[in-house]
Formats: C-alpha cells, structure tokens, sequence
C-alpha cells in the first residue's frame, strides 16, 4: 500500500492540565473523504489547528506527502498544498468574495513582493478565483463585501478560498455550520462533487452529512482515537456507541 | 566598593519608583483593556500637588497626604468624566485621547505654575545620611524611598494574591463576563482602580520630586520607561513589573554610573566620553531587544499563572 | 478609484488645488507667512501620508514614526556639518538610514502586535531621541544649524521659497501616488489582507512578517524623505523632531484626517496644523484647548474628517 497522505503520529497537545490532544495517531490516504467526528470538546478543532500549523503540537509527528511538517509555519505547509476553512467564518470581511479567492490565488502564483502593477486588474489571478466561485455556485456574488453575505454564502465562499489554493489536501471544520436544511443540501452535494477531486478531511456534527460522504470516520473521545474505520463499522462499533450515544441529543440538536 | 553600594541602592530606589508607575499602568490595562498614555501625566500632577501644599502647610508630611489625595480624586475624575466612555474602544482611541490629556496637562500646568520648575525642599530629619554599613552612609530619604515603595509593593501583592479584587485582576481581561457575573458593580470597580493607578503614580511623582526638580514633562520620558518595563515583564503581570521594574532600574543607573569608566578602559578616553552618555542611555532599549528576540511576550507573562 | 464625483474626492481635489495655487496667492498677496506654514504642512503631510501606510493600511500602530524625521534630518545636518554639501548624496543617505532604521525596529518590534507594537515603537524612537541628544559633536540637546541647504547643482534652488515649497508639494503628491500604486498591488493586497485577518493570509500561504516588515521599511524610508525636507526647511535639525509628541502628532494627523484613505493624511495635516497655529495665535496655552478637543474627536469623530465626508456622500 502506498504512503498515506497525511500521517499523524502520537500527537500531544496540552492546555494546561488537559491533554486537548492525547498521543493521537491518525492516517488519511489518498484520494480518501476521511470524517472526523466526536461529542463536544473532543479536540477536533485543536487537532485541525496543529494540522494547519495554526498550534503548535506539545509531542509528536505530522507528516505531509512524505515530508515531516510538524514544525513548519502555517504559510509554508499552505504553500505545500494543505488548505482549511474555519469553524467560525473566517474572511477577510471588507474585501469583496472576488478579492478573498484572488488573494488565495496569489498566494500560490510565486511571491507577492510587486509594488506597482493593479492586483485587481491581474487576468489570471481574477480568472481563476472567479473560476473557485463559480465552483461553489458564488459567481454571481463576486463583487459583493463579504460583510454583506448571507452566513450561507460566506461558508461557501471559505470553500471557495480553500479550493483557489489548489490544495492537496482540504481540511474542513465543520463547513456545514449554522445552514439551513437547504443550504446543508447544497453543500452535501458540493462536497460529494469535491471529494472527486481532492482528499478531503471533515470534521462535522450533521450525522447524516457524514455518514453520507465519508470513505472513513475516525472517532476522537478526549483527544484520543477510539475508532477509525468504514462508516458501516463505526455505526456498528460498541465503543462509540457507548462514549459517543450519550451525547448524541447534544450533537444532533447542535448540528 | 562605597560608590558601588551607593549606586546599586540608587538603582534599588529607582527601580522600586519605576514599579508604582509600572503598576499602576499594567492594573488599569490588566482590568480595564485600558491604554492610559496619561499616567506620566498623574505622576507630574502629584508632584506639583506635593510642592504645593507643602508650601501652604509648611508641613511635608501633611503636604504629601494632601496630594495622595488630590492625585487620586484627580484620577476618579478623569477616568468618570472622560475615560470610563473609551473602556471597550480600540486601544489606538485609548493613545490618542490620551495624548489629548498630556497635552492639556503639560499646559494646564505652564499656566498655572508658570514654566519654571518648582523645587521641594525636605525636612531636616529626612536629609540626616543613615549609616548602613561600617563606614557608609546613606540618604534617609532616599532610604525612604526604598521602604515606603517595597511596603506598597507588598499591599499590592496582597491585593492581588490575597482579595477578591486580586482574584479579578489575575482573571485578567479575557474574563470580563466573569467579572459581571460575580455581582460585582464593576463601574465602581473600574472607577476605584483607575483611583488607585493614579495615587500609584501620584505617589511616585512626589517622591521622586525632591530628588530632582519638578518640571512640566517630567512624567514622560519616566512612563516610556515604564512602557519598556511592561514590555520586559510581560502585561497584566504585578510580579513581571516588579522584578522588570528592579531591572531596569539597576540597569539605567549603574550603566550611568559606570559604563563611562568601562569604557575608558578599552577605547580613548575622548571617544569614550562621546559615546557613554549616548550608550548609557540606549542600554535599557538593547536590554528589552534582546528581550524581545528571545521572548516576545515579555520574561513573566500574566497568563502563566 | 472611482471617478464619480462625490463629497470626498470633491474635498480631496480642492485640498490639491489650493496647494498647488498656493505660491500664486502669496506672491499676489505678499503673505509670505502663509508660505512658510504651508511648506511646513506639506512636509507634515508627506510624514502622514507614509505613517498611513502602515497604520491605516497595513494596521501597523506605530508611535515611533517621528523618529524617521530626525534621521532623515540628521543625515542631511551631519552630512553638511561635515562638509559634504550635495543632495545628491546627502538624501539618498536620508532615506538609506531611515530605511536601515526601520528594517531593524521593524523586525524587532513586528515580533509583537497590538499594545505591545505601540509601546515598544514608542520606545525604540525615544531611544533615538536619546542617542541624539547624546551626540555632543553635532550639538547634542541643542541640535545643530545647517548652514547651507542640499545643494543639487543648477537644477533646483532649495534656498528660494518657491521652488522648495514647490518641491515639498512635487515630494508629497509623488509620495501619494506611490501609496496608490502600492496599495492596489500585489503587495497592498496581502498587506491589506493582514491587517484585516491574519490567521487567514496565513493559512491561505502569506508569510506575515515578511510582508509587514516590507511595508514599515517603505514607510519608514518615504518619512525618512520628508526628514530631509523638514530639515533644509527649518536650516537646522534637533533631537525635538523625534520627541514621541511629535509621533503622536502625526499619529493624530493620520486619525484625525481619516486612517486607510489616500488624501484623509494630507487633510489631517492641514486642518491640524493650521488649527494648531490658529490657537497658538490665540493663546499661549493653544493645547489647553487642542488636548480636550483630542479627547471629543475620539469620543465622538469616527473614521476622521474623511470618514464624515463619506458618510455625506451616503446620505
């Protein structure tokens, strides 16, 4: 079998006392929509930030396409092809969605050390973040302030920003927060279109969202892996059931 | 040996007048999120206050209360009147309106002192030198100094380690809800805080005062000090500026009173006695560099509790 | 940049203007007071337009900025004490030190953010306002007169007025024109971007620092410009061009006129300065009423005179 994608090994992370990451261990292969999913304060955003280098870890390993990145910056693992969207929408709220995805583009299109020429007038960079938006159905809001979308739009457009970067690998938490039942539709449907094309790993509460999409569910309880494999066998799985079942009024009536 | 006791004391005495102003600073932005560039400001005022009514009671010590008072009603004023409206704002509405401040109060001085400065002239008993050790003396002033400075460095350690006020202040400023779910009536506490900075600083100015003259400025070349200690300890952290403070103080005063001859000793003395005086008075910006390119977040941050 | 016609570009348009027209009013008037105060302010603006670079733009909140004038001044001062007359070398050495000055804060101070960048760029420029003043060859506290102005050979003559008003209006409408070009790049997005969200510039693949330390090292350098000017203006430079109230000056010019607009800097200038003069005339103790006034434009004035025009144009 080939090398995973993404490999996380024995990752340890401390708040104090608590261990938010506990010597997890976690393979993504290729080509794969792999979920992530765990009751409230599991650690899942923890783990996303230490994968995009948003936290750095106490212990352990996080190795990329074969490279260890574990201690590389933010920027750079970007640059190797990781992109995330963000829980809590995260944009950049006075530019327009155009400008968003554009500035996602370049970031990829060699440095940005050019003082004089019109960013905005720049055909390849426009093109192709018009392109990412089109790819999420935002064309048609381009020139809009970010400000001034709808929550729905503005986590499609954070998808769109992820795509521009042409990533390898797309780490998304919980993209299907806060939607309505139809936008959560849309969304389903974009990712189901996406996973074709990029390895994707989600993290979400919407159950049926995941169990829908995902190739392989890796179930996190207090930071560690309890579980990680097929969806049929993590419904079937006794010790999920038991950590998890508990919680699942919360999770559903918070999803 | 005697000049380096007496300096390494002095350097004590300033550090430890650093500290009140560096508290008080550090308490109202720990609380209140609050940027005050007005605290030199308190610091001038209690100064002024101090020579004031010491001349119009002819008593140091009551004189010296008097002004306590004055800088601390002064500072409830100012933080009801104008300040408490800024609480939440941007910290650069903070800068600016407290630039604003030390513009009014710089003039508001000239006008009613006049531009010159005023002296304070001790009682007999504080100039009396005190024998510390066989054969050295020392200033009871400035041993003063030491004294009054390390017991309100102790109250405040109290405060904050020991009392619900403390609890809040080591909550910091994240935890602002908390504050309003104690039931605490926290315009109050804001108010009495921002009370407190300023006799802190207030009670800096005066006692630095008959050590050097009391001038309009004099408060602002000694709260960038105090903004450099904030940076070296870390902010919202009564330890950090303590121990920052006694740093700094050290630093600025044996570089003084001793780089000149060092460097005496490696260069000529001609190029020596030009670059002392400017190196002397950079040697606390390279400390909170190197400060800065090893620990950003200052040597004691708040938020290692 | 739109072209429509509208309160602010209006206001804008009229500030150049009447600049521009300046010299033509005195010369007819023989107000040669208004001259020299607006050589003053220009140099002022060019000082506020490279401040609002970073701040305004970049959200870089340094209150160090003033520091650049006396480099940039100082430069021209030691250069000429010395006896080396030439603009042509003394301004390229300006802007050399000033940018070298602000690589280095730069790197140090961007290691920070929020208070901490205000208080430690405070700190840094007081340090060269002691350095400064330590400088006992080149007159120490008291500062050192420049005897003869930047010569640049018979291509311009800065010891008429006309001519170095003329040149301080070329410097700053030059300098407001490479802000333009600057912010609408490449490199003004990814600036832009940080200010208004980093966590998401770096995860989109911009390595902050970098981008920041750029943009304050420009900033730093076209102030450094207007250092050079202000000293061949005033025929002298003194540590009191650093003193952190003159950052503070061109911090409130910047707020004041309108943060993150292209001509709100040179508004600023104007208004603040001349209101300045205006009160000096009237009192002895102008700050008494400038200080308060301070505190009601931060209570009350949002998004500076610039941001009121805009809210105008909306209705």
């Amino acid at each position: 079998m080939a090398d995973p994608l993404l490999r996380v090994e024995n990752l340890v992370r401390r708040f104090g006392g608590i261990a938010a990451t506990d010597h997890l261990s976690l393979d993504v292969a290729s080509g794969e929509l792999h979920a992530i999913i765990g009751p409230n304060g599991a650690g899942k955003t923890t783990l996303i930030s230490q994968l995009t280098g948003q936290l750095q870890p106490n212990s352990g390993a996080i190795r990329f396409a074969g490279r260890d990145i574990t201690r590389l910056p933010a920027w750079r693992r970007s640059a190797l092809g990781l992109a995330r969207s963000f829980q809590i929408t995260s944009l950049l709220s006075e530019f327009t969605a155009l400008d968003n995805v554009a500035l996602a583009v370049q970031a990829h299109d060699g440095h940005s050390f050019y003082f004089w020429g019109d960013a905005r007038r720049e055909k390849h960079l426009r093109d192709k973040a018009l392109a990412a938006l089109t790819r999420v159905g935002l064309e048609r809001r381009a020139g809009v302030v970010v400000s001034r979308l709808s929550h729905g739009e503005q986590r499609e457009l954070e998808l769109a920003v992820a795509l521009a970067t042409s990533p390898k690998l797309l780490l998304l938490d919980e993209p299907m927060a806060g939607l309505g039942s139809t936008e959560s539709a849309r969304m389903i449907k974009l990712l189901q279109e996406l996973r074709r094309e990029v390895t994707i790993v989600l993290v979400e509460h919407d159950m049926d969202a995941v169990f829908a999409l995902a190739d392989r569910i890796t179930v996190l309880v207090y930071g560690r892996v309890i579980a990680s494999d097929t969806p049929a066998a993590i419904r079937g799985n006794e010790e999920v059931k038991r950590a998890y079942l508990g919680d699942q009024h919360v999770v559903t009536s918070n999803g | 040996m005697l000049l380096v006791v007496e300096q390494f004391l002095n350097g004590l005495q300033f550090g430890l007048l650093l500290f009140l102003l560096a508290a008080g600073l550090t308490l109202v932005f720990g609380i209140m999120d609050f940027v005050n560039l007005a605290h030199g400001s308190l610091y001038m005022m209690g100064a002024y206050f101090t020579a004031t009514f010491v001349a119009w009671t002819g008593s140091f010590v009551v004189g010296v209360l008097l002004a306590l008072g004055a800088t601390l009603l002064l500072g409830i004023v100012l933080e009801f009147v104008a300040l408490r409206h800024l609480y939440g704002r941007d910290h650069l509405d903070h800068v600016l309106a407290t630039f604003g401040l030390i513009l009014f109060f710089n003039d508001a001085v000239r006008l009613i002192w006049g531009p010159a400065g005023l002296a304070l002239p001790l009682p007999a008993w504080l100039t009396v030198p005190i024998q510390i050790m066989p054969g050295v003396f020392y200033p009871s002033y400035r041993l003063a100094i030491i004294v009054v400075s390390l017991l309100v460095a102790i109250f405040l350690y109290v405060m904050v380690m020991r009392t619900r006020l403390g609890m809040l202040i080591r909550a910091g400023a994240s935890n602002r809800e908390m504050i309003g779910a104690l039931g605490i009536n926290i315009k109050l506490l804001y108010t009495l805080v921002f009370g407190l900075a300023a006799a802190l600083a207030g009670l800096a100015g005066l006692m630095q005062a008959p050590i050097l003259t009391v001038q309009i400025g004099m408060g602002e070349n000694i709260l960038i000090l105090a903004f450099v200690i904030i940076v070296i300890g870390g902010i919202g952290s009564i330890r950090g500026a303590f121990l920052a403070a006694i740093f700094v103080g050290m630093i600025d005063t044996l570089g003084r009173a001793f780089l000149p001859d060092l460097l005496r000793r490696v260069l000529s003395s001609a190029t020596a006695s030009t670059a002392a005086p400017a190196l002397s008075s950079m040697l606390i910006y390279l400390v909170m560099a190197i400060v800065l390119v090893l620990r950003p977040e200052g040597l004691f941050p708040a938020n290692r509790r | 940049m739109s072209a429509s016609f509208n309160a602010r570009n209006a206001v804008a348009a009229l500030v150049v203007a009447g600049l521009v027209l300046l010299p033509l009013y005195t010369s007819l008037s023989g107000n040669v007071f208004a001259l020299t105060l607006f050589t003053r302010i220009v140099i002022f603006a060019l000082a506020a337009v490279s401040l609002n670079l970073i701040m305004g733009y970049g959200g870089m909140m340094s209150f160090g900025h003033a520091a650049y004038l006396g480099i940039g001044g100082y430069a021209v001062g030691i250069l000429a004490f010395e006896g080396t007359g030439s603009g042509f070398i003394q301004w390229p050495v300006a802007l050399a030190a000033s940018a070298l000055f602000a690589l280095v804060i730069g790197a140090l101070s961007l290691r920070t953010r929020g208070v901490y960048f205000i208080m430690i760029t405070l700190a840094f420029a007081q340090m060269a306002y002691y350095v400064a003043s330590g400088l006992a060859r080149y007159g120490g506290d008291d500062g050192l007169t420049i005897y003869k102005r930047s010569d640049f050979g018979g291509l311009i003559n800065l010891s008429n007025r006309v001519q170095f008003y003329y040149l301080c209006l070329g410097c700053l409408l030059g300098g407001i024109y490479l802000v333009w070009r600057i912010v609408n790049s490449r490199f003004g997005m990814v600036v832009q971007g940080l200010r208004s969200n980093e966590a998401r510039m770096q995860a989109i693949g911009f390595p902050a620092t970098r981008y920041r330390l750029v943009c304050f090292v420009i900033a730093g350098t076209l102030c450094g410009l207007a250092g050079a000017l202000l000293a061949n203006n005033t025929d002298f430079v003194s540590p009191a061009v650093m003193y952190w109230t003159r950052s503070g000056d061109l911090m409130v010019m910047v707020i004041l006129g309108g943060m993150g607009s292209l001509f709100g800097p040179v508004i600023g200038a104007v208004v603040y300065l001349v209101l300045e003069e205006f009160l000096s005339q009237l009192t002895e103790y102008w700050a008494l009423i400038m200080g308060p006034l301070l505190l009601l434009i931060v209570l009350f004035g949002r998004g500076g005179i610039v941001g009121l025009l805009g809210r105008l144009d909306r209705g």
